[in-house]
């Protein structure tokens, strides 16, 4: 037994052993780095035995990881194809830059007694993460989902020491993530009514197009579970106050990466679980899938359009890019899935930056209000840059990654002879151009007010990793050999297993 | 050292990008920092002449710089219409340097070396535009050009400034991502790809596709903001309060030209000039193109600030590119393309002579001017030529392309159009030429009084109060450019023939 072959359990086990490390380290020494510094190398080494399983998997092929060496089915199975490959080194890549981005940001808005507390929880957050996207057992999501989200309510409402709503959105978030989860696990109770078995393999086995309304049942049950936990409209609810009263860090983490775990997890379900050949996903994505992804895509866009609040308008944000996710995934095509996956990596890239830079203002200027903002990109001069960059990202201008993903997902709905879906698309992309460009025209062309004291630029442990994040921004704009080819050849494999 | 004209194609890109670098670095010392622009632009001149005497003798050389998405290439290939507009821009560039340097400092504007900076960015933008080899790379550059000159147009950063900029950027980057984009995405999902083809790409996936070719032709063509075709033409009205030179260069040169060169492209490398001829996809777009020329001439015959009133002439003259080229036949795209030579000559000089009247007497209304002449003659000798090139009254440049689309016209059958031309070239003797006879021979009226005939007046060379040398002299070479047009326009047409004849 080599380190090698107990590769795909290091990402999981390896956080999840560290995390209560950092609550037992001492938290005055060296200014308080400790936990910092541990948990960014944990984070790190997570991040490189990712990518490790990303070449692997692209290059060798699927992993299957017997966990504690107890065969499937009845053993928790990790299986690693191309599609959560590439969210696993989304995941732990955001993960990486955002434990070193956060110690400065978290000092200011924290309350130093939960310093370790929030270093581990965070530990957790990405363990859990990593653990729903890394398995081949359903009910092992569903445990991992757990892990993660208990973690997550914890992060936001350590929001609270600046702004005491961030209880409120935190209770609101546990409420509805409780009620997701719920779904989730009810789902996945049906579905092994129907089958016997939780292995997602298996599952797919013993139903063999076995079509009833239990499994009907179960699989709406698993979407909307799983839809309220990506933000789908209209289950969004929770999602604006949450990533608008966290503390920055946890709001640049969990926007780049929560909601895109979810949706992982139901386009694995639909492919893998269920098979699209199924006689009601049709159905599920002409009226389910497709009309929720539409209005989410123009309703919460609308909505951003008018928030005051730069962090509340990117969180809407959200909702309208989880929304082109879904309607790439509704064409029920190889292009339209593959569209989806691109859109979903890079979207966490642009989200990621965006939130950095926001919670470099935040650092700064102590508001994530628009206001703020004004003449920013005379006092702040590289988070502003930072953030016109990574904006216009999200709107799609060429050169960047956004244009990759708004490319594919228009060639996806042309293909398909959906040329309606495709000025959609484009429609609502417009809807980005009107909130981004109205923060972007604050940074630029509106003087900060008179009154306002001079302010530093952040410093270097922000702006470097924020500086990363957009350096992808545009680098997979241009080299889209990791994202635009590794996702046809998982959506291929996916499609391909769904027949 | 000549480089090939493959590599020269990389360079005149790859130049204004370093020229962009100098001109932050010398940032602090004003007469280094000019160097570096003007440097530029002669090595970037030199470039696009290689270019453009390569494809003179046939070839049509190219690069690839980079693969994004398997399919689509980021790549480049001159033909003759793509490089008669390189050396076009990077020479109107040059001059328009000089012009800015005496604009610029004889006006005392604020953010120079930020301004010289976005022109750099934009110059190569408008050289990426110019040899594009695909629709995708057009798009790219398209939009970077957009970009860039958003910063010029907002120069000044006042509320109007600002307010101009909103609807410049609004319009612009609302059309091209909601129109144009999937225009270009649904002709690579119909044909497999976004190259320019001479012949075009369509006309065998799409023989009998009914209103589709329309559709397409639609999107395109109002998708392409900056061609300012009705009822898309208000950003160009509201750049004007960008900084003269922006708008002499940009709005009369750079932008809009690459507005409709990428029509003119579009329809005869992606369409084909038979197949829409064939399926009369673009006749509508004939008949908005024509209602264009004259509403917009009509709108300017009523504006008293000069500016707006070349913008409105702008708009006007852009149509009759896109008139050419929704003629569908070979006169047409001829006359298009001469068009595009002829009028970002003309209405270059119209502008910068605006500005040279800005910075000399501080006038900016048409009201204010009479009796201006025998103050500035050269500026309005300059603007006299200027005008009668856009009109089309021999013997300046303007008058070919008139010419050519007439027989466009003819040959298509649609002698309603020929009209168009005739009332278009009347209308705009009443609100251009009457500019600098006004200013020869008419008293300035005082407040409420009608302006009265002075008789021919000499001019006193004793009290010339022109505008500095800088502002002066670039009018006048593009004056002169406008002549040379008219002399050599068979060279010209001989060099574009090719185009009207890929099929």
């Amino acid at each position: 037994m080599t380190i090698a072959s107990q590769l795909p359990v290091i990402p999981i086990i390896l956080p999840l052993v560290t995390a209560p490390l950092a609550v037992l380290m001492p938290a005055e020494k060296w200014g308080g780095r400790l936990p910092h510094v541990f948990t960014t190398l944990v984070a790190w080494t997570v991040f490189a035995a990712c990518a490790a399983i990303l070449h692997s998997v692209a290059t060798v092929g699927p992993i299957s990881y017997h966990l504690g060496d107890w065969a499937p089915p009845i053993g928790i199975e990790y299986r690693i194809d191309l599609a959560n490959a590439l969210v696993l080194t989304l995941v732990s890549g955001v993960g990486a830059l955002v434990f070193p981005f956060a110690h400065e940001s978290i000092r200011s808005e924290i309350d130093p007694r939960q310093v370790n507390l929030f270093y581990a929880a965070l530990l957790i957050c990405m363990a859990g993460l990593l653990g729903v996207t890394i398995t081949g057992d359903a009910f092992n999501v569903f445990v991992f989902l757990e892990i993660s989200s208990l973690s997550t309510y914890a992060l936001v409402a350590m929001g609270a020491n600046k702004d005491r709503r961030a209880l409120t959105a935190a209770f609101n978030y546990l409420v509805m993530g409780t009620i997701g989860a719920t779904f989730f696990v009810i789902g996945l109770g049906l579905l092994y009514q129907a089958t016997g078995t939780l292995n997602m393999a298996d599952i797919k086995i013993q139903l063999a197009g076995d079509n009833n309304r239990m499994v009907e049942a179960g699989f709406a049950f698993i979407v909307i579970g799983m839809g309220l936990k990506a933000a789908m409209f209209p289950m969004h609810l929770w999602m604006p106050n949450a990533y608008a009263y966290a503390p920055s860090v946890v709001s640049a983490f969990l926007a780049a990466t929560a909601t895109k775990v979810a949706v992982y997890v139901i386009i694995r379900f639909i492919y893998t679980v269920i098979g699209a050949d199924f006689a009601f996903a049709p159905a599920a994505f002409a009226w389910l899938i497709a009309p929720l992804a539409i209005a989410g895509m123009f309703f919460a866009s609308v909505v951003a359009i008018f928030q005051d609040d730069v962090k509340r308008m990117l969180a809407y944000s959200s909702v309208g890019q989880i929304g082109y996710m879904l309607f790439g995934v509704s064409f029920g095509t190889e292009q339209g899935l593959s569209a989806s996956l691109v859109h979903l990596f890079n979207h966490g890239l642009m989200k990621g930056a965006l939130f950095m830079a926001a919670a470099c203002v935040m650092l700064r200027i102590g508001s994530h209000s628009c206001n703020a903002y004004a003449g920013l990109a005379k006092r702040m001069p590289l988070t502003a840059a930072a953030f016109i960059i990574a904006g216009l990202s999200l709107i799609g201008v060429p050169l960047t990654v956004g244009f990759i993903s708004k490319w594919q997902l228009l060639s996806a709905a042309f293909d398909s002879g959906r040329a309606w879906a495709g000025f959609l698309i484009v429609a609502s992309s417009f809807l980005a151009v009107i909130y981004i460009g109205r923060v972007i025209e604050l940074m630029v062309l509106k003087e900060a007010p008179k009154d306002a004291p001079p302010i530093k630029e952040a410093p270097l442990s922000m702006l470097i990793p924020m500086g990363i994040l957009v350096a992808a921004n545009i680098y997979f704009g241009l080299n889209t050999e990791l994202t635009v080819d590794l996702a046809e050849r998982a959506a291929h494999a996916l499609m391909g297993a769904g027949r | 050292m000549i480089p090939s004209p493959g590599n020269a194609i990389a360079l005149s890109l790859a130049v204004p990008l370093v020229g962009f670098v100098a001109i932050w670095l010398a940032g602090r010392w004003p007469n280094l920092r000019e160097a570096a622009t003007l440097l530029t632009g002669v090595v970037l001149i030199a470039l696009t002449l290689i270019v453009f005497a390569a494809v003179g003798e046939g070839a049509r050389p190219g690069y690839l710089l980079y693969t994004v998405v398997g399919g689509l290439p980021i790549a480049f290939q001159a033909e003759p219409l793509g490089a008669m507009f390189a050396v076009l821009a990077s020479v109107l560039w040059f001059v328009n340097s000089l012009y800015s340097i005496g604009y610029m400092r004889g006006h005392h504007e604020k953010h120079q070396t930020r301004f010289y900076m976005c022109f750099a960015i934009a110059i190569a933008s408008a050289m990426g535009v110019a040899y594009a080899a695909n629709l995708f790379t057009l798009f790219i550059f398209y939009e970077v050009l957009t970009l860039s000159t958003f910063p010029l147009v907002t120069h000044k950063g006042d509320e109007a400034a600002k307010q101009g900029g909103r609807v410049y950027l609004g319009i612009l980057m609302g059309t091209s991502i909601g129109l144009l984009l999937p225009a270009i995405v649904w002709v690579y999902s119909i044909a497999g790809t976004t190259d320019f083809t001479p012949g075009g790409v369509l006309a065998a996936p799409l023989s009998d596709a009914g209103p589709l070719p329309m559709i397409l032709m639609g999107l395109f063509a109002f998708g392409i903001g900056k061609a300012a075709l009705m009822p898309i033409h208000p950003w160009l009205p509201n750049a004007m309060v960008a900084p003269t030179p922006v708008s002499a260069f940009l709005h009369a040169v750079a932008v809009v030209k690459a507005g409709v060169f990428s029509v003119l492209k579009i329809a005869v490398y992606i369409f084909g000039v038979d197949f829409l001829g064939e399926t009369g996809a673009a006749t509508p777009f004939m008949w908005i193109a024509a209602g264009s020329i004259l509403l917009a001439s009509a709108i300017a015959m009523h504006k008293d600030n000069l500016k707006a009133r070349l913008a409105y002439s702008t708009v006007s003259q852009l149509s009759y590119v896109t008139l050419g080229a929704m003629l569908a036949t070979e006169m047409g795209v001829m006359g298009g393309a001469m068009q595009i030579a002829a009028h970002a000559a003309g209405k270059m000089t119209l502008f910068m002579c605006a500005g040279a009247i800005y910075v000399g007497a501080h006038k900016t209304l048409v009201s204010e001017l009479r009796g201006l002449g025998p103050k500035m003659p050269f500026t309005f000798i300059a603007f006299f030529i200027g005008a009668m090139s856009i009109v089309g009254l021999p013997p300046l440049g303007g008058s070919w392309p008139k010419f050519l689309l007439m027989l466009g016209a003819a040959d298509a059958g649609q002698l309603a159009i020929i009209g168009v031309l005739i009332v278009s070239s009347l209308l705009n003797v009443v609100y251009l030429l009457s500019i600098p006879v006004q200013a020869f021979y008419l008293e300035p009226a005082g407040e409420g009084e009608k302006p009265q005939g002075s008789g021919a007046k000499a001019i006193d060379w004793r009290n010339i109060e022109e505008a500095p040398l800088l502002c002066v002299i670039p009018p006048i070479i593009t004056a002169l450019f406008a002549l040379l047009l008219f002399i050599f326009a068979d060279p010209l047409y001989a060099y574009l023939t090719p185009i009207a004849e890929a099929r």
